[in-house]
């Protein structure tokens, strides 16, 4: 293979919001959070086909036991992460508003391993996707897009692997965990996709402001007896939010543009989250599957701020109880930009969570929205390049035909507009509701 | 923790407001309160104050008949008023002056939905309005520093060569309360401009576009640019949000017609200034300016991925 050309600095993008860090949680070691008196594990926590149960209710289940699965493709299986008793499956509702049936678990306390948890036996591409896909393992940055689908590339259509390091939202820190935590994890699963897919390159995404991690991460990349073939190479990402949306990043990383409606691959890139590469390489080396989750918990209304490792199926209100949240008045699933408000505090954390923030008073306020000024702040700040004041306009009025012309489905919803908003209007919302007139306005 | 505030992402908001962008127009305005005053006495300071609060107080006004919620905080008022201020002779009558503001905010801001809704800039309608009702009163006037035998006549009327160039900058000559000091003005746009209260594209667009027009009608275009309204109005009232363009396209088409209808007017139109006729009539077909161009999308059409 030839030699790989990497970029020296990013390159530059557009639009975007300068949010505060509040990157308070980065200095604190993980802290295990203790188990509950239930775990609930829904069938559903990735994009894509929802598994099956294959356990009923009464049935004892152990530690990294598959209790849900689908023969379909994009989709991942879901494992017990504890040992204990089926109570029942039932329908719950997930905090996107969709119903979804849930495997409810008493725990035993035992934690007796399953006996199905081996290192797989990984030496080609095949094997390895085979192995990624029995791990359960989606897309950790938050998206949960199962990452054998992802990783189902070959060295001509994609030249390029992205590991996304940037962690653009406030908040959250649990990927610069990951990185100052488990470095020799990212080192390995770096090589292992790097030799088993036969990527040129790979480029390492993080934001400037984590100078700790990129200098853990250099000395991997820069090392002569750990990249002897000079494949891997850290960038340092201005830090403007948002960094780490993926066709962003593609641009900052590569300079390539993502076509309109189509994925990173057809700019020859794979996007990882960091967090995932490093579960990849840890299931390689242990075989245990996606079970538990480091997640950042911060906020106004939070008494322990910090990272916190959790396994997969605690109701959040154990988590929130565990840190001394005190009169929390909203509750988020994710970053403040992009994260869903919770309306039930019995939602289980799901894989691909990575933080939860319980805000109270002032923080959990939402503003009144006023008239809009016309000034165009929304249109400068989005990433994408779409002009949501006219959206907005054209999906008050349902003009179908306009809102198709000014592309809103290339959307994002990454929430600049709105955060730049003077005016403080629910621009991102407006959006989403174009979107849905655009979607159903197909369907007829 | 029962209750639980819900709603759609995103959860954080910049520290940007409608009211503290205004404040930053006004202290972008003070420069020229403080210049009109210097050169056309403490007269020119109380014509500003009138206008300013009675702005404020018919905005305040017509939300309470209109039964609509408060806007009078958001200091959108104050600052078309202050603008009304500065672009009426230091000489004005003061009930005049008021009447200009009752019609600025009444009749053409809050008639059509308030802030953000009006089609015309408020403070530029209502100086026409006053211009063509009271042809009486002068449109401006001399300053302090003047002796009364020199010429009377603005810079434009006066013509060329009437005033030097660094009269012109300083704002040593007859003309509006706020529109003469080029320097204080420049320093209001540099401070918009720091502030990102506005971005450059219409006020250099319509100073460009008068350039070359001048040029073109062999004006001396230094004299045509510093004289009269033109900077006041390139700066501060093209740039008005609600009647200027929101798009990059738009916006330059704004301010190149801009500056082509106001050296048209002045040197072919029996009108003693152009720039509030050419604003208010591109204020009019803003809103289609926006239509000429559909941004495209990152990805869609040219520069996408090879």
């Amino acid at each position: 293979m030839e030699q790989a050309v990497f970029p020296k600095k990013p390159y530059s993008g557009r639009g975007g919001a300068k949010t505060p860090h509040f990157k308070n949680t980065c200095g604190r070691e993980s802290i295990s959070v203790p188990l509950p008196g239930m775990i609930v594990l829904p069938v559903q926590q990735h994009i894509g086909a929802p598994c099956v149960p294959c356990v009923k209710a009464g049935d004892r289940v152990l530690v990294g036991q598959v209790i849900a699965d689908t023969t379909a493709f994009v989709s991942a299986p879901v494992h017990s992460s504890v040992s204990g008793t089926v109570k029942k499956i039932a329908r719950i509702r997930m905090p996107n508003g969709s119903p979804c049936d849930a495997v409810f678990i008493e725990p035993d306390g035992l934690q007796e391993l399953s006996p199905d948890i081996k290192p797989p036996e990984v030496n080609d591409r095949e094997s390895l996707l085979k192995a990624v896909r029995a791990s359960g393992c989606v897309g950790l940055g938050g998206a949960g897009f199962p990452t054998h689908v992802k990783l189902n590339v070959t060295p001509d259509k994609a030249d390029t692997l992205i590991v996304n390091g940037a962690e653009c939202e406030p908040y959250i820190t649990c990927d610069h965990r990951e990185i100052l935590e488990n470095s020799w994890n990212i080192m390995s699963g770096l090589y292992t996709l790097q030799e088993l897919l036969g990527f040129r390159r790979v480029i390492i995404g993080v934001e400037n402001n984590k100078p700790d991690a990129i200098e853990l991460l250099e000395s991997i990349a820069e090392s002569e007896t750990y990249d002897p073939h000079d494949r891997i190479k850290v960038l340092k990402l201005r830090t403007n939010y948002p960094q780490g949306a993926e066709k962003v990043l593609v641009r900052s990383c590569t300079g390539r543009t993502v076509p309109a409606g189509k994925l990173p691959l057809d700019a020859g890139c794979v996007v990882i989250n960091i967090t995932t590469l490093s579960f990849i390489a840890d299931y390689l080396k242990t075989g245990v599957p996606l079970i538990k989750k480091r997640i950042t918990v911060d906020g106004s209304a939070v008494g322990m701020r910090g990272n916190y490792i959790v396994p997969v199926g605690v109701p959040i209100t154990n988590v929130l109880d565990f840190c001394k949240v005190k009169n929390a008045e909203k509750v988020l699933m994710g970053g403040p930009m992009m994260g869903v408000a919770v309306s039930d505090l019995s939602t289980p954390v799901l894989k691909q969570n990575n933080a939860i923030l319980a805000f109270s008073g002032k923080d959990a306020e939402i503003p009144p929205e006023t008239a809009c000024i016309n000034c165009g702040r929304c249109i400068t700040s989005c990433p994408m390049r779409l002009q949501p004041v006219r959206i907005q306009r054209a999906a008050a009025r349902k003009d179908v035909a306009e809102l198709e012309k000014l592309g809103v489905m290339n959307c994002i919803e990454c929430g600049c507009c709105t955060y730049n908003c003077p005016a403080k209007r629910y621009i991102t919302q407006q959006m989403r509701v174009a979107k849905a007139i655009l979607r159903e306005s197909k369907q007829k | 923790m029962d209750k639980l505030n819900v709603s759609s992402s995103p959860h954080i908001r910049g520290g940007r407001s409608t009211q503290n962008i205004m404040l930053d127009v006004l202290i972008a305005l003070l420069p020229c309160v403080i210049a009109g005053t210097v050169f056309f006495g403490f007269r020119a300071l109380l014509v500003v104050a009138v206008t300013a609060a009675s702005a404020v107080l018919a905005e305040y006004v017509s939300r309470i008949v209109m039964k609509r919620e408060q806007t009078a905080q958001d200091l959108s008022a104050l600052v078309s008023g202050v603008i009304l201020g500065l672009i009426l002779p230091a000489d004005c009558p003061l009930i005049i002056a008021a009447f200009g503001s009752v019609v600025a905010i009444v009749v053409v801001k809050q008639m059509f939905g308030g802030i953000g809704q009006n089609f015309a800039n408020p403070a530029c309608t209502a100086r026409i309005v006053l211009l063509i009702s009271f042809s009486g009163v002068s449109q401006f006037s001399k300053t302090v520093y003047m002796a009364d035998a020199v010429t009377s006549a603005t810079p434009l009327a006066a013509g060329k060569g009437a005033y030097s160039l660094l009269d012109l900058f300083i704002g040593n000559t007859p003309g509006c309360v706020g529109e003469t000091c080029a320097a204080a003005i420049l320093l209001g746009f540099v401070y918009l401009l720091a502030r990102k209260v506005v971005t450059p594209t219409v006020t250099l667009a319509y100073l460009g576009s008068a350039a070359v027009m001048a040029l073109i009608c062999g004006q001396d275009v230094p004299y045509q640019l510093l004289s009269g309204g033109l900077l006041f109005g390139a700066v501060f009232m093209a740039t008005d949000y609600a009647t200027s363009p929101v798009t990059f396209v738009g916006k330059l088409i704004f301010g190149i017609g801009c500056g082509i209808i106001t050296i048209l007017i002045r040197v072919y139109a029996s009108l003693p200034e152009g720039v509030s006729y050419a604003i208010l009539l591109m204020n009019i077909i803003s809103p289609r300016l926006d239509d000429i161009y559909y941004a495209r999308p990152l990805g869609a059409g040219k520069g996408a991925a090879k």
